[in-house]
């Protein structure tokens, strides 16, 4: 116990500021306006992984990090979509994934944001449109903000959510 | 291996490590399996070609490993609606999903009583097999569902416990169904493939020497070790020679992967515990040291870093000795932590005895890699098989036999440390030179395998050039075909709460074996 609290004690505090939102990734327009004026200070997200290799989700994870201390803005993940604010969903997505996407999507309460995620969530990436894979995400669901990169950064995760609700502040 | 009992012998593959090639005929697959497994051997992977358009119909290919090395065995099945191979899980039962999906993507059938789809979820017409030579999709293909049967446990008081393809966490797609009476689990059935995006077909697309960039996006999380073994693959079929320096900093990248994992996972094993500082601590650890590799390497995973040829780019003096400091800081912030953890009664309460695999059980049925070293099974390519640079660094197996949760941490531990400081003797040992070397054209019409122990284990890229330096096919193998059939096992007995956390002690792909 006391090795512990000496250990939190020595690392001390690393958490840094958040990035400002961008208005380059938004796709949608309702941004400011009903969605926003609806949610409270905190905001929930559900992930949804549609297809991805699993890179997105590492940098997902990070957002939990004590440097971006994901949580210390108020936002959190959530278990299921009935709860949730926002999905961020990874793709390329599969079309083994699209109906469990879509359904995700209808559980979600209104008003709800979606952020695609990736290269591969924004327009399908290096995997492309094939027989298994209908590419991005916006093919399945309608998207407000997208995330490129592969992985996309946490700072630019951050900034892709902050986006989305930016209007709160 | 040695098969001459059958009358067979190998002709040398292009390949790294060394491999032979043995063609069988279809009836003796499954003897040559039983005779190789008498003699110790694992099975490594299993797919299957369209080979029609070269006169010889399909072909079904068989990696299997023991200490003296790899034998690839082949066997060609004719293009015939009754055509049959032996059913190779009778021998090595991880075989079972990896036949499954052969005739899923090909449409060549094993003998096996399951003949359930793996990879086919009703969203292509069930006829219709997209690595054929001559498949061509339709636009009109709706993604579709099937009804698939699931084993069910009858009696008393057992119920239904469905789990996905969506979690309640950030991870991969994928299905769990529970048969639990009360809060145990009597048995846990998985269904996969549902991140199945069609990747070994976009090989078949993509000019060989730009595909690694394919092959370090099958499992993200092991970027590295596939764009590696995709390089092994390629190079060997050229017969490139690979400037020393560009080997040594591919193995720098590898173990820096496997530290970045193990961090990654300390983390979360410790969350799952209940015991939220572990994930503070290491989380804060592993963001730190991508950001160094992002310094150093150009991309915080060092995606796209190994090419065919070698490297990237170099890195500079500066950036090296850095990260030999940087490894002697980590190694010590970690064995603070390990103390902390082992003191942990209610963390070392959860760990011990949860979803064990007993050394026995791992050897029948094949469990491999990070989680085979925690049950026994000592078997790291880094050390068995040792290529330039681990044949000048000494590696350490880390081995352990308690085949539970708290094996799986201790194996990381000892492998963290393992790594860290081989980190430090790379940079020490670091040769000068060049770091790329130009790719010879490639030979059409041979096979060329290539094998790197990743962190979660070994991972295997076979490659079939075709004319013009364009991939006929391209099957990349992850450990997790071989080790998520082991978790079926792990969890019987164990109570449905401890499930995550026994299958975050995996920490298995699903991209990786959904393809």
């Amino acid at each position: 116990m006391l090795r512990m609290l000496r250990q939190i004690a020595r690392v001390g505090v690393r958490t840094e500021p958040p990035p400002a939102p961008a208005d380059e990734l938004a796709k949608s327009e309702r941004l400011q306006a009903e969605v926003l004026a609806t949610l409270g200070r905190a905001l929930a997200i559900r992930q949804v992984d549609a297809g991805s290799c699993n890179g997105c989700e590492l940098e997902i994870h990070a957002l939990g990090n004590p440097c971006y201390n994901i949580e210390g803005l108020g936002i959190r993940f959530v278990a299921s979509p009935r709860h949730a604010d926002m999905l961020l969903v990874t793709g390329p997505v599969s079309k083994h994934m699209a109906i469990a996407l879509k359904r995700t999507y209808d559980a979600t309460p209104e008003p709800k944001l979606v952020v695609a995620v990736g290269d591969c969530g924004c327009h399908g990436g290096i995997f492309g449109e094939s027989y298994a894979s209908l590419g991005a995400v916006s093919k399945v669901i309608p998207v407000d903000v997208e995330v490129p990169g592969c992985p996309p950064t946490p700072t630019a995760l951050l900034q892709g959510i902050l986006t989305a609700i930016r209007a709160r502040e | 291996m040695d098969l001459s009992g059958l009358g067979l012998s190998g002709a040398k593959l292009p390949s790294a490590p060394p491999a032979a090639r043995v063609a069988v005929r279809s009836g003796q697959l499954v003897p040559a399996c039983r005779l190789a497994r008498d003699q110790g051997a694992h099975l490594v992977a299993l797919w299957a070609s369209d080979e029609r358009d070269r006169g010889a119909g399909f072909a079904v290919r068989v990696v299997l490993g023991d200490a003296t090395g790899f034998t690839v065995l082949e066997t060609a099945v004719p293009d015939l609606e009754e055509a049959r191979y032996g059913d190779v899980s009778a021998v090595f039962p991880a075989a079972s999903r990896m036949q499954r999906a052969a005739f899923d993507l090909v449409g060549v059938a094993s003998e096996s009583d399951d003949q359930r789809p793996w990879a086919w979820m009703a969203s292509w017409p069930i006829d219709r097999y997209p690595l054929r030579r001559d498949f061509e999709a339709s636009p009109k293909w709706e993604p579709g569902q099937e009804e698939y049967e699931f084993v069910r446990v009858e009696g008393d008081g057992v119920h239904e416990i469905p789990v996905g393809p969506v979690h309640a966490g950030t991870i991969e797609p994928g299905h769990f169904r529970f048969q639990v009476v009360g809060e145990k689990v009597l048995r846990l059935e998985e269904r996969f493939g549902y991140a199945h995006k069609g990747i070994e077909k976009r090989f078949e697309s993509m000019r060989a020497a730009d595909a690694f960039r394919l092959a370090g996006r099958v499992s993200g999380d092991s970027t590295v070790a596939y764009a590696w073994a995709y390089a092994l693959a390629l190079e060997a079929i050229a017969g490139a020679a690979v400037p020393p320096r560009a080997l040594w900093l591919r193995a720098l990248a590898l173990e820096r992967e496997r530290i970045a994992n193990h961090l990654g996972d300390l983390g979360a094993l410790g969350n799952d515990g209940g015991f939220a500082f572990g994930l503070a601590q290491f989380s804060r650890l592993r963001e730190e040291f991508v950001r160094a590799s992002h310094a150093a390497f150009g991309h915080r995973f060092m995606m796209d870093y190994v090419t065919p040829g070698g490297v990237a780019q170099d890195v500079e003096h500066g950036r090296l000795a850095a990260m030999a400091a940087e490894a002697k800081r980590l190694a010590r912030e970690v064995a603070t932590l390990r103390g902390i953890y082992d003191e942990h009664d209610g963390l070392q309460d959860r760990f011990r005895t949860c979803g064990r695999v007993t050394p026995e059980l791992a050897a029948q049925l094949g469990l491999t890699g990070l989680a085979g070293r925690a049950s026994g099974q000592a078997r790291d390519l880094r050390a068995d098989f040792p290529a330039a640079p681990y044949d000048a660094l000494a590696v350490r197996k880390c081995v352990a036999d308690g085949g539970d949760v708290a094996a799986r941490v201790a194996v990381r531990f000892d492998e963290l440390a393992e790594s860290l400081r081989l980190v430090h003797a790379i940079v020490e040992g670091m040769p000068g030179g060049d770091v790329r070397t130009a790719l010879p054209e490639a030979v059409p019409d041979r096979l060329g395998v290539g094998q790197v122990e990743g962190w979660r284990g070994p991972v295997l890229v076979a490659l079939d050039i075709g004319a013009g330096g364009a991939i006929r096919r391209c099957h990349p193998h992850d450990p997790s075909w071989a080790n998520w059939p082991v978790v079926e096992h792990a969890v019987i007995g164990n109570i449905v709460p401890d499930f995550p956390l026994i299958n975050k002690s995996f920490n298995l792909s699903y991209s990786g074996q959904d393809l």
